[in-house]
């Protein structure tokens, strides 16, 4: 188990990383106040690395929209800066950034044909029809949208026009490409194949990606790293195995994926801790090192780490253990997730079993166990 | 993988553009025949009074004897050709053509000034930029013929000009208004975001999606202008009048029965004017 | 760590607006102020102008049959309107774009057309009135008259009550009388009950608007009615160009404006008139 990451310090290195160009993007000490009682963004300071695929994931409101309008020039800065490869933008307008621009309702000229809407960029930087011409046939074919040259935007179906509205936004080499919630409006099919597309795309044009999502699958699928807000604060940044496996708040460990939370409150976490009377041993590097982790945290145990046993006897040594009741089977197909009552009080949660184990049955008592090296301990 | 996407996506076009459903449930909820019967005589009010003035207006006598006793093309041939009825005919359609640049240029600001403030501040321009539709319109005659007698604009087509802008602004600031409604503001972002500068924005982005907008003002201007009456009696002057006026005194001062086929024509090109568009839009949405 | 210089320019939007403002003022608002000023008396004060209004013993008169006659044509668009507006809401988009175009073509058609139409209708000699002489009653005089008057004013200003009175009553859903219906209510009580008390909010918008606008109308009482049963608008015209009486026309000026402006002030808080007849005069509905 990765000992847990610092915010922004280190990115995740993929193996074709040399061969990726696109610029790095700072922000620093960034604020946004629109004067309301919280500011929309406080105090932020991300890097992110040429050619990186970063999301930046979060519930609505948490900010993570502002700061992607901050960096695209939409917003001013009320402090901090924000810089292209070492070079200050926060006094550019939008229209000088050179940053492509994707957004969910795909903000598609509609008196314009697809053809046009896709060379506008490069007409307003007084490229020579000819070439105009090719690079629009060339980004056309690499989104895959042939055929629909001179169709307008409303004749096409949604996944089309994004495909145009991708088309457009990569067709002059931007220094990185923003997407705002692109694909929020589709259905899930089609989510899911687009969502294939863009990380094809990224791979083969290799620029900067900066894409805002509130939907966590879609984040830790398409994502080389992933910043995670909260009402205006980077909760952790890291990659979408770091922030699931290695979660330093429970609110990120809520927010990606499901979890069981035991809260210890302000506990001392030496190698056990104990939870309702009970002692369970914490494995090394399993601990935050959030700064307030002493002065609350929580046990945190994803439902595919736990395991049912008929009885304390079946379960393993060496792992913990805790008396549960099942109050629901789920079948959900490839698995079934029992929904449990955790000790004296009935603590809720989740454990994942075999889609094919009948061993168990609703009202049954159990045994909930799991290895010490798959919990986490979080601040809380 | 680039089928199965190509197929999921024929399969939402087709969805995009639904049959339209037939008209099943006419019969839970029939249109009682009273109130067709009433609908249609009321649709004739509305329209057959008008229609009077284009049999009327071939013919031969120089009174407004109805009906005419004979028919001829006297009346439409004096029309064009007598120098105070083309005259005025020439002043009306000047004077409407330069109002209606006028509202429509000074509209059209005003409509994107307006579009982006909010506040009751923005709200009270508003309202005030259209206040000239609910005020009679003697009373701004009467008001304007005096002020203007101090200006010496009384008779010049200044003033006429000046006046008729000020009342067709408020078709142009509607019109406009509703076409920027209409629009999406994110594509002034995404045109931005691609590279153009505020201007070019605007006049590749903004302005193409409200020129229909505009140009409805414009010929509503027009139309207010062309036919305005009231204002038109007070500002006119022996040697400067416009249609509407000369129309006026050939019932008043002295009856010329020409006024008919002025009416005729007037009446047939605002058909025109209203039907072909309608008609067009009719065959693009069957499309 | 750089804090950005705040934005010293001044928004352009409000420039945009001077144009338009500037014209309105000019032309309009000038003017009108000029007038006010006329009237009480400048240099001095005096409010003897805006008195004589009362007790000259033709203004108040003639404001009077002008109040009335407003009345008698509102109410005649009302029962015309109202059922044609109704109508509208119910048939096919078709036949809707039908009716609407019957109603917007006359509303741009110009208004000396229009009444030149009424003056060959209702002449002596003219199809009305042989009409009324074939049923003996040719005494009926309708040219020249306050009747002729009435009735090529309520066809003049019929659109300015069957817009508002269509642009409300499509927003009423019809679902919710066959509601009524099916609870057991007979058609006549549903649309007392149901109908009639969402659609007030239209109707009454559509009467004032009517009304007012009838208070100012020139043109139709000047060409069918008789000099000695004048109009308000005609008694304005006649103390400004012929009895020169510029301080005196400023008071019933501003009488009038004062009593259209309340009356679209009040109708406009019950239903949003003004913009309303700017959508609609444009023909900006739902359907376009």
């Amino acid at each position: 188990m990765t000992t847990s990451t610092k915010n922004a310090a280190t990115p995740v290195a993929p193996s074709d990383a040399a061969a990726r160009q696109g610029t790095r993007i700072r922000l620093e000490n960034v604020t946004k106040d629109y004067g309301l009682a919280i500011p929309a963004v406080s105090n932020i300071s991300l890097t992110i690395e040429p050619g990186e695929f970063m999301t930046l994931l979060g519930p609505s409101g948490s900010g993570k929209t502002t700061t992607l309008n901050l960096i695209a020039g939409f917003e001013t800065l009320t402090t901090g800066s924000i810089s292209f490869n070492g070079t200050d933008v926060g006094t550019l307008p939008p229209h000088k950034r050179n940053l492509g621009m994707l957004f969910q309702n795909y903000a598609l000229f509609p008196h314009l044909t697809v053809v046009q809407n896709v060379a506008y960029p490069l007409r307003e930087r007084r490229m020579p029809k000819a070439e105009i011409a090719r690079k629009v046939a060339e980004v056309l074919q690499l989104v895959q949208l042939t055929g629909r040259d001179d169709n307008y935007p409303s004749q096409l179906s949604g996944g089309q026009q994004q495909r145009v509205a991708l088309a457009r936004a990569i067709v002059f080499n931007p220094n990185a490409l923003l997407l705002d919630e692109p694909l929020g409006a589709l259905d899930r099919n089609l989510r899911g194949a687009l969502q294939m597309e863009i990380r094809r795309i990224h791979r083969e044009v290799g620029s900067t990606f900066v894409f805002v999502t509130h939907d966590q699958e879609e984040a830790m699928n398409l994502s080389d790293r992933i910043a995670l807000f909260n009402n205006g604060h980077i909760e952790q940044v890291g990659s979408p195995e770091e922030l699931y496996r290695a979660p330093e708040t429970l609110f990120t460990a809520r927010f990606l994926g499901d979890s069981n939370v035991f809260e210890l409150g302000a506990a001392d976490l030496g190698t056990s801790v104990s939870w309702e009377g009970r002692t369970w041993a914490v494995a090394e590097g399993t601990v935050s090192s959030h700064p307030s982790v002493l002065s609350g945290s929580a046990i945190v145990v994803r439902p595919e780490d736990i395991s049912i046993a008929a009885d304390l006897k079946s379960v393993p040594a060496g792992a913990n253990a805790v008396q549960a009741r099942i109050r629901d089977l789920e079948y959900m197909g490839s698995y079934r997730t029992a929904m449990l009552a955790f000790g004296e009080k009935g603590l809720t949660g989740r454990a994942r079993i075999d889609a094919l184990d009948a061993t168990h049955a609703i009202g049954d008592d159990v045994v909930a166990w799991w290895r010490p090296q798959r919990q986490r301990i979080v601040a809380a | 993988m680039t089928t199965v996407l190509t197929e999921i996506e024929d399969e939402t076009v087709d969805a995009v553009v639904p049959r339209r459903p037939r008209r099943r449930d006419r019969g839970v909820d029939p249109i009682p025949w009273w109130l067709i019967v009433v609908g249609v005589i009321v649709a004739l009010y509305f329209i057959l009074p008008t229609l009077f003035v284009i049999p009327m207006s071939f013919s031969s006598a120089s009174t407004f004897q109805f009906p005419p006793k004979d028919f001829s093309l006297k009346l439409y041939e004096n029309f064009f050709t007598n120098p105070v009825w083309l005259g005025s005919l020439g002043n009306s359609v000047l004077v409407a053509t330069l109002a209606s640049l006028l509202a429509t240029i000074v509209g059209t600001a005003a409509a994107l000034g307006l579009h982006q403030l909010t506040g009751k501040l923005a709200g009270f321009v508003r309202t005030l930029l259209m206040v000239s539709i609910v005020t009679p319109s003697i009373v701004i005659a009467v008001a304007v013929y005096i002020s203007f007698l101090q200006w010496h604009l009384v008779g010049s087509l200044g003033g006429y000009v000046l006046a008729h802008a000020a009342i067709g602004v408020p078709f142009v600031l509607v019109s406009v208004t509703s076409a920027l409604g209409g629009f999406d503001p994110k594509l002034l972002r995404a045109s931005a975001s691609l590279g153009a500068t505020p201007l070019r924005t605007f006049l590749r982005v903004t302005m193409p999606l409200i020129s229909r907008g505009i140009l409805t003002g414009a010929i509503f201007a027009f139309v207010t202008s062309f036919d305005e009456v009231v204002i038109a009696l007070f500002l006119r002057s022996p040697t400067f009048q416009t249609l509407p006026v000369q129309m006026y005194n050939s019932v008043t001062v002295e009856i010329d029965p020409t006024i008919a086929a002025s009416s005729s024509l007037v009446v047939v090109a605002v058909t025109i004017i209203f039907l072909v568009p309608q008609l067009i839009g009719a065959r693009k949405r069957s499309r | 760590m750089t804090t950005p210089r705040p934005r010293s320019l001044p928004r352009p939007s409000w420039l945009l607006l001077v144009p338009a403002l500037a014209l309105l003022a000019g032309v309009l608002l000038v003017p009108l102020a000029q007038s006010f000023i006329r009237s009480i008396g400048a240099p001095d004060f005096t409010l003897e102008h805006y008195t004589a209004l009362f007790t000259d013993g033709v203004t108040m008169t003639v404001l009077a049959r002008t109040a009335a006659t407003a009345a008698v044509v509102t109410v005649v668009t009302f029962l015309l309107g109202y059922p044609y507006a109704y109508l509208m809401t119910r048939v096919g988009p078709r036949a809707r774009g039908v009716l609407l175009v019957i109603v917007l073509i006359p509303f741009w058609t110009s208004v000396m057309a229009r009444n030149f139409a009424w003056i060959i209708i209702l002449q002596r000699g003219g199809p009305v009135q042989s009409v009324f002489e074939f049923f003996g009653a040719g005494d009926i005089q309708f040219y020249g008259s306050v009747i002729g008057v009435t009735i090529a004013m309520s066809q003049v200003l019929l659109p300015f009550m069957v817009l508002p009175l269509f642009s409300a009553l499509s927003g009423i859903d019809r679902k919710l009388l066959l509601a009524a219906r099916g609870l057991g209510s007979s058609p006549l009580v549903a649309f007392w009950k149901i109908y009639w008390p969402l659609s007030r909010g239209g109707v009454v918008s559509g009467i004032i608007l009517v009304f007012t606008l009838s208070l100012g109308f020139y043109v139709t009482p000047a060409l069918l009615g008789s000099p000695q049963q004048s109009l308000i608008a005609q008694l304005l015209g006649q103390r400004t160009t012929q009895l020169l009486d510029f301080a005196g026309a400023g008071a019933l000026g501003m009488l009038v404006l004062v009593v259209t402006l309340v009356l679209v002030a009040w109708a406009n808080r019950l239903g949003g008139t003004i913009s309303a007849i700017g959508v609609v005069a444009t023909n900006r509905t739902k359907d376009s």
